[in-house]
């Protein structure tokens, strides 16, 4: 194996943030806008990065007219189903509607009524013609002086320091390597620090087939490393266990919004029945609704709205280009959709109307739809002092989308610039960081014999197991006990192969680290899944053992690995789990004793 | 496979290998190459990046796709979206993101 070398460039600031996505972007920019020395460390070009590489067509976290942020909180609670923070949500709320002005004062082109005023597609969803969102929001990061952005760092370890021995640690920076060209590590030593690096994807198996399988809703890019990075520093996470699974275009897994707000498009089954109406309206229940029709011999189920007209479509098909362009694509295909009279879906070539397959998603932990993430306080800090989580990482806030993870970067700058300030830390900023030689962490898949497997062939023995053992679209979403055990052994034995796996060049190495992440970031899901002896959200999961909705689990469920000391380790270990009031956040017992996920089975 | 670049009139300026956020693709002899296309999200940034409108964006047969294409172009600012039927189609379709292409 062609082996090559990470020479480690080092870089001091006041404050890292850790991915320029939606929240990053935010953040960066305020913090950057005051005296503070800024680092933005971005896996890719912040241009195009993360979920809004494509670009928006709504913004979906919005307090409209005649509404108080309490609504939207209180919305966010009953659709996650009770288990969601009042406090955060509150907090996130209060600045919905500073974020999309925000948006519109960096350019975004928003939809207007003729006195000016933001045109809507429900009381919490604003139009965009927002293709250029993610250019837009990375600008101020080019411009200020006190920002610099580094693109194509990979970000794979936290920096801990202890203040004194036996003292909790905080987070004084982070490390990771260049992507592309010559590589190269970096170290970059902070005051603190802001995780913004968005949900992982990839970690089940997708809904597409071999040469399309990165053809998913969630970007297969992001893959959970701030939250695996998380983990292993011994950060406390929550509700991993609420997976997102999205009810999504078929083939494309474009968002249906646009199809269901924006055309007034409603579930059908095969039988051209109207069902949801049975099921609930929550997400979950949405997705639920599907699943049993399909269950049931009445699918597959549509999007249908039979009232849309030449005027509609085509809105509807250029809402699209803004977001999801294959969606647009498809609907170009199947009808011309442009071309005056043409019908918009093949399903029924000559029908009026729009009709658009649907089905679930693999499941995504992804703290911006459900409440899942790092467990943070109201300034966004998450158990680790000195380090922030905002956006789609962090958890206890549901229903984010762009606008709420905007909030939440200003809520984690404002956070951390308190800290910086409240405490004099700068002063003393120790040379104890980083004394460990940073390159020296990766020399392992930098030589030596390459193994017989793959990281692909890894990955996908992961999502495998994944998919039929915790609950993946082959089992219908259901996952059991001693199911979710297995999955937690395999996914220790390929965490244990994948410490052998050689890079030839910084590609490569970027890719085994995704596989770590993701299977780091399984095996919390697990324990967090294994649990919450109960099924709150069925349309997400169902656990077989326990079928129904437990009262007693009207509570956080939440998890500490104290194991690793902020390292890739040798062998993967359960975490600690624990429970949280809903409310208050004190720690409570947990209704069943804690289970660890490789806990030995008594003897018979 | 979902991108295609017409590598034979690329100049090779880095455009859409720069801006990938998959790190998919790379200038290969000074002209672009998608190295792994199945890892394509299909996010169109590459296409809107490239200034001379060279790579397409096809939806997989297990999508649904019938050959057909998208190219982006940009004109006075605005990003347009050129749709051909497939690869004898002659005229694009030309759909503005906005919504202000001609008879509509
Ligand atoms: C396809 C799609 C369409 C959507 N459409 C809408 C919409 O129309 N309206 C709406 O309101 N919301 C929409 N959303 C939701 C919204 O985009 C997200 O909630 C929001 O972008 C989350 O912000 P974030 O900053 O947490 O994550 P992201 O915006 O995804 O940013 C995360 C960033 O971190 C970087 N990163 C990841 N790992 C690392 C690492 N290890 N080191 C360094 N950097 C790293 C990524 O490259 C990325 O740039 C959509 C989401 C998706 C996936
Ligand atoms: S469509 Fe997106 S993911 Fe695919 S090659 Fe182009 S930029 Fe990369
Ligand atoms: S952007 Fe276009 S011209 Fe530039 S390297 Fe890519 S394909 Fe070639």
């Amino acid at each position: 194996m062609a082996a090559f070398k990470l020479e480690t460039r080092r870089i001091k600031c006041d404050v890292l943030v850790v991915g320029a996505g939606a929240a990053g972007c935010v953040a960066g920019a305020l913090l950057g806008g005051g005296n503070l020395k800024v680092v933005v460390a971005e896996k890719a070009a912040a241009d195009r990065s993360g979920c809004l590489a494509a670009g928006v067509n709504a913004v979906n976290a919005h307090v409209g007219e005649g509404r108080s942020p309490a609504d939207y909180r209180d919305y966010a609670i009953r659709d996650a189903h009770g288990v969601a923070s009042p406090d955060l949500l509150l907090s996130m709320s209060e600045r919905l509607n500073w974020a999309a002005e925000r948006l519109a004062s960096l350019g975004a082109k928003f939809h207007r009524n003729p006195d000016g005023s933001f045109k809507t597609r429900s009381w919490r969803n604003l139009k965009v013609n927002g293709e250029n969102i993610k250019p837009l929001l990375a600008a101020p990061l080019k411009k200020l002086s006190n920002v610099l952005l580094l693109e194509r760092l990979h970000v794979t370890n936290l920096a801990l320091a202890r203040d004194s021995a036996g003292s909790r640690p905080r987070a004084v920076g982070a490390f990771g390597f260049f992507t592309d060209g010559g590589g190269g590590a970096a170290a970059i030593e902070a005051g603190a620090v802001i995780v913004a690096t968005g949900g992982a994807a990839g970690i089940y198996l997708p809904n597409n087939p071999g040469q399309s399988r990165h053809k998913m809703w969630y970007p297969p890019f992001n893959t959970g490393g701030g939250l695996a990075f998380g983990v292993l520093a011994g950060a406390e996470m929550t509700t991993l266990e609420m997976r997102f699974v999205a009810l999504r275009c078929r083939d494309t897994a474009a968002p249906t919004g646009t199809l269901a707000l924006g055309a007034g498009a409603a579930q059908v089954n095969a039988l051209g029945e109207s069902y949801e109406e049975a099921y609930g309206n929550s997400t979950s229940q949405r997705v639920l609704a599907c699943r049993r029709e399909n269950a049931q011999g009445r699918g597959p189920c549509h999007l249908f709205a039979p009232e849309a007209k030449e005027r509609e479509r085509l809105e509807c098909a250029r809402a699209y280009f803004h977001m999801a362009p294959l969606q647009a694509l498809r609907f170009l295909e199947e009808g011309g959709a442009f071309r005056k009279g043409a019908p918009l879906s093949g399903d029924r070539a000559g029908e009026d109307g729009i009709r658009v397959l649907v089905e679930g998603t693999e499941p995504y932990v992804i703290g911006g739809h459900t409440a899942s993430g790092y467990k943070i306080s109201t300034l966004r800090e998450t158990s680790l002092s000195g380090l922030f989580a905002a956006g789609d990482v962090a958890g206890g806030a549901p229903q984010k989308y762009v606008s709420g993870s905007m909030a939440e970067g200003a809520l984690a700058a404002a956070g951390a610039e308190k800290y910086l300030k409240d405490d004099d830390y700068l002063t003393n900023f120790g040379d104890h960081v980083f004394t460990d030689r940073i390159s020296e962490h990766y020399a392992p898949h930098l030589s030596g014999s390459p193994p017989g497997y793959t990281t692909d062939e890894l990955e996908e023995a992961m999502q495998k197991s994944m998919d039929s053992f915790a609950g993946g679209r082959s089992t219908d979403y259901r996952y059991s006990r001693a199911g979710l055990r297995m999955a937690g052994g395999k996914i220790r034995e390929l965490y244990a192969l994948s410490r052998d796996l050689k890079a030839g060049n910084p590609g490569e190495l970027s890719r085994i680290f995704e596989l770590k992440e993701r299977l780091v970031v399984s095996l919390s899901l697990i324990a967090h899944l294994l649990n919450r002896k109960e099924t709150r959200w069925p349309g997400f999961g169902e656990y077989a053992d326990h079928p129904e909705r437990d009262p007693r689990y009207d509570l956080f469920v939440n998890s500490v690995s104290s194991a690793y000391g902020g390292r890739y380790p040798e062998a993967l270990e359960s975490p600690a789990v624990l429970a949280r009031d809903l409310s208050s956040g004190e720690e409570i017992p947990l209704p069943e004793p804690a289970e660890d996920v490789f806990l030995k089975e008594p003897a018979p | 496979m979902t991108i295609e670049i017409d590598s034979l009139n690329c100049s090779g300026c880095g455009n859409c290998a720069e801006i990938c956020p998959g790190g998919l693709i790379s200038l290969v002899d000074g002209k672009a190459a998608i190295l792994r296309p199945e890892d394509c999200w299909g996010c169109a940034a590459c296409l809107k990046e490239c200034p001379d409108s060279l790579v397409s964006l096809r939806l997989p047969p297990a999508l649904g796709g019938r050959g057909g294409f998208l190219k982006c172009r940009r004109e006075a600012g605005r990003l347009l979206w050129l749709y051909f039927q497939g690869p004898g189609d002659g005229e694009p379709l030309v759909v503005d993101g906005e919504g202000r292409e001609d008879g509509y």
